[in-house]
């Protein structure tokens, strides 16, 4: 029997964007503010573990071609490599710096080493995420 | 406020440790990330129960929160998901290859 | 400051998230992995130096200062047991190359092994108690993966209990820390150390050592070994020697580390415990090697007696107790690896691993049964080979604070390990060759070399004891004195 989710489907279409976006939002302000890499990572894989569920697996995979495992292990990656750069400069591991920098568009802006950590950190909280949902769906 | 967080974790406990008497492997599941919420709260309350705005620098309020409790608190959820995970998929194998989630049936030690 | 000690936690890591990424390439991974380990151990030895000449080096990640921030802090004790733990691990890697099995090896073997490592080395050189908590499940959740590798029936079956004794103590390690927390209000462990001086070891404080005491009790096999023979005998032999020979070994870091820079106010209480709790794990961990006729079982309860005798040494609170101590646990990560190893390879050569049916191993296999011999008089202790001098200091030490029951029973113990080993060279070894080389389930091809590489390592250990006579000592110093660490911690 075919389920009648029309109403999921319907709801997910919207929120997912809405989710995605406000991760987007959470990461950008967790510099200064409450949120961060990692809260932004868990709520975007909260959008794809949303976009699984009224979709389907098959169906979310050929669209969003990602190998979630190798996404994870790419972001601690990021995140690791961000850290020695500070090593490679004669500072503690994990050292950050920042920076003012006029950039076109955006005006006086504020560029940290931090960032780069935190997508790190956001890549490998969506690919551990969405990877722990899988294999426990996965096999029936 | 401190003493109703202990007597909480103190019964979230005891229906952990009940859950993980049981002989059902996803009751024992259940029993044991109970524990580990339960342990969480209790880390939460070691800090002490303050109302503060969150510790950064942009805040200008009169207190601050403990953060390093909310920081291992943070860790130690992360943690426990990912256990509960490995976990759920090992408990869920078992009972594919074993075709039981009886731990009684799991004993297995009469012929070694 | 000093960024060397970052290097044995992020080597392996790094290469584990590069593995993952690369996880079709098979020589591709086996040999990063190896590299991988090889650059840990010529770091360790690296770390040991600079520790011999500049004193205990400490680590402030990103630069924020020490009791608001994460320490990392490398004394002698930590940098001897990173080179062992290099050390064993290659040998253990090696051998995996030729055991492990193609499939394992496309399905994560590696960077689940490279992480094991990270965990363990991360434990011996973090400086903050929360950090050791993390370090802890990063190998345990590691080691759960690894337990499973190959997926039979009894792996599945003993895997689940080792998992949720793991958990429950884990548990109980975090509810270590929140009362801590709320007693002292730090968690780096120098500044603990600092403040319970300075506000005395109470009862209270002594309740919560006696937590933690369970808790790394539980994880190293200490009196609480009831999970250790079953969950020891089931993984393939490369991933049960890597157990062997390092999880419970962080277990007694740990209660090193706690019982000597923390919690060392009330020796007559907390000590005294852990000598009672020393006693009766090597009675019945004895009792267990002697009573068993299963090459596996026999070889696990040998772990539990040999923590029983490492920790005999920590209860004598005296130098030569502390140096026999670390002389035993750096001989006994080799040791284990080793017997481990063999005993993998008979059961992987015979099909079975019950004394009974095999015999006369040795007509086919000399090189095998004299390494194995090695190794069996390196555990009783027989000079001049490794286990010799760790017993010495250690009985020695024991003697001289007075505790002489656990010392004659550590002897009694060592005469329980020779006859088990013994029985175990006579049963499988000697006798009649019962199996010719075509009858044989496996060949010892690829097999014998990491062996034979660990107990060159741990000939070497006993023989040229002379070299690393001046390391063990200063790392026995430190452990004496927590100031040095304090100091190191807050320069």
């Amino acid at each position: 029997m075919k389920p009648n989710d029309v109403i999921l489907k319907s709801v997910t279409r919207v929120a997912a964007v809405i989710i995605s976006t406000f991760s987007i939002y959470l990461f950008m302000n967790g510099h200064h503010h409450p949120g961060g890499g990692f809260i932004g990572g868990l709520s975007t894989a909260s959008a794809i573990v949303l976009l699984y569920l009224s979709f389907g697996i098959e169906k979310v995979r050929e669209n969003i071609r990602v190998d979630f495992k190798k996404l994870a292990a790419i972001g601690v990656l990021i995140a690791l490599v961000t850290g020695m750069a500070g090593v490679v400069f004669g500072k503690p591991f994990l050292s950050q710096a920042f920076g003012y920098y006029d950039l076109p568009i955006f005006g006086n802006t504020e560029l940290a080493s931090a960032l780069i950590f935190d997508t790190g950190v956001a890549l490998a909280v969506i690919g551990t995420a969405v990877n722990i949902i899988l294999s426990i769906s996965e096999d029936r | 406020m401190e003493t109703l967080m202990v007597i909480l974790v103190g019964i979230l406990v005891s229906i952990g440790t009940y859950l993980i008497l049981s002989k059902q492997l996803l009751r024992i599941v259940l029993g044991v990330s109970i524990v580990g919420h339960a342990v969480n709260l209790l880390i939460i309350t070691s800090g002490g129960l303050k109302t503060g705005s969150a510790p950064l620098l942009g805040e200008k309020a009169a207190g601050f929160a403990d953060a390093l409790p909310q920081a291992l608190v943070l860790t130690a959820i992360v943690i426990n998901f990912a256990v509960t995970a490995v976990v759920l998929v090992l408990c869920y194998r078992s009972y594919q290859s074993f075709g039981t989630d009886d731990m009684e049936q799991l004993r297995g030690n009469e012929h070694e | 400051m000093n960024n060397l000690l970052i290097a044995p936690i992020i080597l392996p890591l790094l290469t584990g998230m590069v593995l993952i990424v690369f996880q079709k390439n098979i020589m591709l991974q086996r040999i990063l992995s190896l590299v991988a380990l090889l650059a840990t151990i010529v770091t360790s030895v690296l770390l040991m130096n600079q520790i011999r000449d500049g004193g205990i080096q400490t680590l402030q990640l990103g630069g924020w200062e020490a009791p608001y921030g994460i320490s990392l802090v490398g004394d002698m004790f930590s940098a001897l047991l990173l080179l062992a733990t290099s050390i064993v691990s290659v040998g253990c890697l090696v051998y995996a190359f030729s055991s492990i099995g193609r499939r394992q090896e496309k399905l994560y073997f590696y960077p689940l092994f490279l992480f094991l490592i990270t965990g363990v080395n991360g434990s011996f050189l973090t400086g903050d108690l929360f950090n050791l908590y993390v370090c802890f499940e990063v190998f345990l959740v590691a080691s759960y993966v690894l337990i499973t590798v190959g997926g039979a029936k009894r792996q599945l079956r003993e895997s689940l209990k080792y998992i949720f004794t793991n958990i429950i103590a884990s548990a109980f390690f975090l509810i270590g820390v929140a009362y801590l927390y709320s007693i002292t209000g730090t968690l780096n462990l120098a500044d603990l150390s600092i403040r319970i001086s300075e506000i005395g070891q109470d009862g209270l404080i002594t309740t919560v050592a006696i937590l933690f005491l369970i808790v790394f009790a539980m994880k190293a096999g200490l009196l609480l070994y009831f999970w250790l023979p079953g969950s020891y005998s089931v993984p393939p032999t490369a991933i049960a020697a890597i157990f062997a020979a390092l999880l419970t070994k962080v277990g007694i870091y740990a209660i090193f580390r706690m019982f000597t820079l923390v919690f060392y106010h009330e020796p007559q209480i907390t000590h005294l415990f852990i000598g009672i709790l020393a006693a009766i794990t090597m009675i019945l961990g004895g009792l267990g090697a002697s009573g068993y006729s299963d090459l596996r079982k026999i070889l696990t309860y040998n772990v539990i007696i040999s923590v029983g005798f490492i920790m005999a040494g920590l209860v004598s609170l005296t130098p030569a107790g502390i140096t026999g101590s670390i002389y035993y646990l750096i001989h006994d990560i080799l040791i284990k690896a080793i017997v481990f190893l063999i005993g993998g390879t008979i059961v992987h050569l015979t099909g079975t691993s019950d004394l009974k049916n095999i015999s006369g191993l040795i007509r086919l296999h000399p090189q095998l049964g004299w390494m194995f011999f090695i190794a069996a008089l390196s555990m009783v202790g027989i000079p001049p080979l490794s286990g010799f001098l760790g017993k010495v200091f250690t009985t020695q030490g024991v003697f001289e604070a007075g505790y002489y029951w656990l010392g004659i029973i550590g002897l009694a113990a060592s005469l329980l390990i020779l006859y088990s080993m013994i029985k175990l060279f006579m049963n499988a070894f000697w006798g009649e060759t019962i199996l010719s080389v075509e009858e044989e389930k496996g060949t010892t091809k690829g097999l014998l070399f990491p062996i034979a590489l660990l107990t060159v390592a741990s000939v070497a250990l006993g023989v040229g004891a002379e070299a690393i006579t001046g390391y063990v000592a200063q790392a026995a110093e430190e452990l004496l004195n927590p100031n040095l660490y304090i100091q190191a911690v807050f320069e």
